[in-house]
């Protein structure tokens, strides 16, 4: 796939969400936590962790990576994997910001439904 | 003068440590070039078997970074193999083509790993444990899973053994002689051990020789056939079967050879400018391959290199094994003669067996295995030749039972002699680590480490060094205080708690750049620290970074199992009202809250809450007058009371008010971990403040402080702080004593076990007695509130942090097509 023929689904500004801080985005597949860290990359990955579904969005979020509030899993946000000893990974949705606004791949939303 | 040119072959440890001798000595002598054929820099040998297990990384065990030479103005050629000495020109070329004059030349090529000449001992899959690139090897293969095979039930064997299994694999030791470790330990700790690790689910096979490696038709090994026709299937097979000297460069060059490089006594060879340092050394008919023998020659080559005239005269050697959960120590020679004699202790439901071979009422060998505390003891007095018959009768229970001494391991330590060895790898003494301790004030195993080396190499005195620190330092050694704080930094809680003060911190990545963070934004562990440490030193001036709070910090209410929240909203003292109670029963109504429940203390949570409800949800309570109750805070929870004299036959005084007092001043703080007080209006204790942070118990001449209390993970009655007369006392004892805390606690320690780290005497001199102390703690407490004491709950009703509650953005089916 290449990234000139994406569709992008624009749902909200940069600023929308506090530096080293997320925000979620309501899908019919459920919630999908968008990040922004201290420089200003943005991810977005399953609102769910795979251990016990804690609400990723609410972590602790440390370089590019978060600590789900339940049980301190902690996920890498490019990758979507569980660092350390655990085992297990959350789907990713390709995030990037243009003009300050914050977009996702329609695609990797549409996957998610299906 | 022009300096002299040392060229060392080879950078082991024993290098690496002579190094260090030279550079004390005498920082000048010599410009130094070392050729090293591995393509690394110094790192601890003994360290491999940590590696091996994952109980350490590469990063973890090297001794001399690049810095390090670079430092010291070494020049260290890595990956390049001396192929050439010329004697007569006295220079080395290497197999790379570099080339290095010297004047004085030191060899320390180490040794080889024995390869038994077996059918297939060259198919892809037969390993050595030597080196760095060995582990990597059995790393690799462990990642594939299956059975590996480690022939040589020695000390490198079985460390070799754990380390594989604790990575996941299969694994078989297969050993000649009839019992594991012969050369260190008699046949019945040698069978200890093969118990032992079977139980670790090791198939370990004695009076086993192999006979030949398979191949699976791919020239990799398939399976390992022993004499006696049984075949064993195998992905790998490490050889750990012994060493051999490495001496053949030596030997090439016509210096002269037997088993090993041949020195005398100043650890010169048979070329007057060539010393030979290490495994690759036979002195005397010994060669050795621990590394307390090595380190001793270093610091005879070092000396000898500045002129000096030490003698090398030969080690008598101690072992111990590194394996987690096996503890073993052998030193000596403990064969049967009939001019020895033998004390044996063993106590087969503690597993453990001691034994010490006398001859001629002297110690001349002991093993010991599964307490091996005081193996140093006995070293000790082996290596001395100490007389025992005085105490023969009691030597083998060990050095706490002699002279009536109680049974503490501390005061064991302190019993030793000055010149008693307590590290056997680097041989530092107990006077040399006291005197460190005390002329550098020490105060950490860390520091311990930097400047005497001991505990530095393969860890297993840490133990007496700590115990050690503990004699000499008394209460101010703390040996918590060393526990990194997190993997982000080597510092303890309360080295940046000291240095976020003396250096002044005042943001979160100010201190991570100050103080060498080693990850680029922290962790979930540190950074929650950091933040409630710059809240409590800065109360004025610390902008508080919620990003780094955890959630229920940030949102101000408790996140349930299942992404809801519950709410508490603060009942003062737990007194309530009609009022209060119709607005908590209309809030449940309006917003659907499924459960309801009265919390342990005294006030009511409000479960199940959706996140987005929560600004609304404290709406409605705010027009009643709720305020955020905090009980998702590390800070100050609940005043529990009792009712006192208001109501009850029995109250002395007014337990509830005092109680409603102390929590209007209170609420709002921060402090390390969460605090529950308790005020009960007589002795009969309904308030139940005897188990609390911190709890008052009223009584006809007073109040009665109590502190350090537990009914958590851990249970413990309250210490009892001292009676204060009057209302107002007790509230400013109360206030002095949490301020004291919150200055001083590791974030997320509860007070008590704070208050037995420093000592609860040291708590009662400073908040009952010395009433200065008392005043400022209490004033410092007063001026943090003037921050803090805002509620959450209206700020967020006002519009603070809006994005915390709403998602950013709905994407129907539709949208997102």
């Amino acid at each position: 796939m290449n990234a000139e023929t994406r569709n992008w689904v624009a749902i909200g500004d940069l600023n929308d969400i506090p530096k080293e801080g997320a925000r979620v985005v309501k899908t019919d597949a459920g919630c999908v936590a968008v990040f922004r860290t201290v420089n200003d990359e943005v991810y977005a990955i399953d609102d769910r962790c795979p251990h016990k579904g804690g609400p990723l969005s609410q972590g602790i979020v440390h370089g590019t990576s978060v600590t789900c509030p339940l049980h301190n899993w902690v996920f890498d946000l490019a990758t979507g994997l569980a660092k350390g000893a655990d085992e297990g990974a959350v789907a990713v949705t390709a995030a990037k910001v243009e003009g300050g606004k914050i977009l996702l791949a329609a695609d990797d939303l549409a996957r998610r439904a299906g | 003068m022009t300096k002299q040119k040392l060229v060392i072959v080879g950078n082991g440890m024993a290098p690496g440590r002579m190094l260090e001798y030279l550079f004390d000595k005498n920082k000048d002598a010599y410009d130094v070039t070392i050729f090293n054929a591995e393509p690394r820099v110094n790192y601890n040998r003994l360290m491999l078997s940590p590696v091996l297990s994952g109980e350490k990384t590469y990063e973890d065990i090297i001794t001399h970074g690049d810095d390090w030479y670079a430092g010291n103005g070494v020049t260290l050629h890595k990956s390049a193999r001396i192929s050439e000495i010329d004697r007569d020109a006295k220079s080395v070329t290497a197999e790379n083509g570099i080339t290095a004059s010297y004047d004085k030349l030191v060899i320390a090529t180490g040794s080889n790993p024995f390869i038994i000449p077996l059918p297939g001992k060259d198919l892809d899959g037969v390993l050595t444990y030597r080196d760095l690139d060995d582990v990597d090897k059995m790393l690799d293969a462990s990642k594939r899973g299956g059975r590996a095979i480690v022939i040589g039930g020695g000390l490198l064997g079985l460390e070799a053994a754990a380390g594989l299994k604790m990575q996941g694999m299969e694994v078989t030791v297969l050993h000649l002689m009839p019992t594991l470790m012969e050369r260190q330990l008699d046949s019945a700790s040698g069978f200890l051990l093969e118990e032992e690790f079977k139980s670790m689910g090791i198939d370990v096979r004695t009076k086993a020789n192999s006979h030949e490696i398979i191949d699976d038709g791919t020239g990799k090994v398939k399976a390992i056939r022993l004499d006696d026709g049984t075949e064993i299937d195998a992905s790998i097979v490490v050889m750990a079967v012994g060493i051999r000297p490495s001496a053949d460069l030596a030997k090439s060059v016509g210096l002269d050879v037997n088993r090993g490089i041949l020195v005398g006594d100043d650890m010169r060879t048979s070329d007057e400018d060539i010393f030979a340092l290490g495994e690759c050394v036979e002195h005397q008919g010994m060669c050795y391959g621990l590394v307390a023998p090595l380190y001793e020659m270093a610091s005879v080559i070092a000396d000898n290199l500045l002129e000096g005239a030490v003698e090398y005269t030969g080690s008598v050697t101690a072992t111990k094994l590194k394996v987690t959960g096996v503890d073993l120590y052998s030193a000596g020679d403990f064969a049967e003669g009939d001019d020895r004699e033998e004390i044996v202790l063993r106590d087969a439901s503690s597993g453990v067996y001691k034994r010490l071979v006398l001859k001629d009422n002297k110690i001349i060998g002991a093993v010991l295995y599964g307490e091996t505390a005081d193996g140093p003891w006995f070293f000790d007095l082996l290596k001395k030749g100490t007389d025992v018959s005085e105490m023969r009768e009691t030597l083998i229970f060990g050095q706490a039972y002699q002279g009536g001494a109680p049974l503490d391991p501390t005061v064991a330590v302190a019993a030793l002699p000055d010149d008693a060895e307590i590290c056997g790898c680097n041989g530092i003494c107990k006077g040399t680590i006291v005197n460190a301790i005390k002329e550098k004030d020490l105060t950490t195993l860390d520091g311990v480490r930097a400047h005497t080396k001991a505990s530095a190499s393969c860890g297993t005195c840490t133990g007496l060094v700590e115990q050690l620190m503990q004699a000499t330092l008394g209460d101010a050694f703390n040996p918590a205080a060393v526990t990194p704080m997190c993997g982000c930094t080597p510092l303890g809680h309360d080295e940046v708690r000291r240095l976020i003060k003396s250096k002044e911190l005042k943001t979160i990545p100010s201190v991570m750049q100050e103080l060498e963070w080693t990850s680029s934004g922290g962790c979930a562990k540190c950074r929650p620290a950091l933040n409630y440490y710059l809240v409590s030193d800065w109360p004025d001036e610390y902008a508080d970074d919620y990003q780094s709070r955890f959630i229920n910090e940030r949102v101000h209410a408790n996140i349930q199992k299942d992404g809801t929240y519950s709410v508490v909203p603060r009942m003062w003292g737990g007194m309530t009202s009609s009022k209060e109670l119709r607005a908590i029963a209309d809030v449940v109504d309006k917003f659907d809250i499924p459960s309801v429940k009265c919390t342990g203390g005294q006030r009511i949570d409000m479960l199940g809450v959706k996140k987005e409800d929560l600004p609304s949800v404290w709406e409605d309570l705010g027009k009643a007058g709720f305020v955020s109750g905090q009980a998702y805070a590390k800070g100050l929870r609940t005043v529990k009371t009792c009712v006192g004299s208001d109501w009850c036959r029995f109250g002395t005084q007014d337990s509830t008010g005092l109680g409603i007092k102390i929590e209007k001043f209170m609420w709002g703080s921060w402090t390390p971990a969460k605090l529950k007080l308790a005020v009960s209006g007589c002795p009969r204790n309904c308030a139940e403040a005897t188990c609390k942070d911190i709890g008052i118990i009223c009584v006809d001449s007073g109040y009665e402080i109590h502190f350090a209390g537990a009914a958590g993970l851990d249970i413990k009655g309250t210490e009892v702080l001292g009676l204060v007369k009057t209302e107002e006392e007790a509230l400013e004892h109360v206030v002095a004593l949490t301020q004291m805390y919150r200055e001083q606690g590791h974030y997320l320690e509860r007070i008590y076990k704070w208050a037995k780290r420093i000592g609860y005497d040291e708590i009662r001199a400073q908040i009952m007695e010395d009433t200065d102390k008392r005043k400022a703690y209490f004033d410092s407490f007063v001026f943090s509130q003037k921050f803090a004491q805002v509620d959450p709950w209206s700020e967020r009703v006002s519009g603070k942090d809006k994005h915390e509650f709403k998602p950013m953005a709905t994407l129907l089916s539709e949208a997102a097509e």
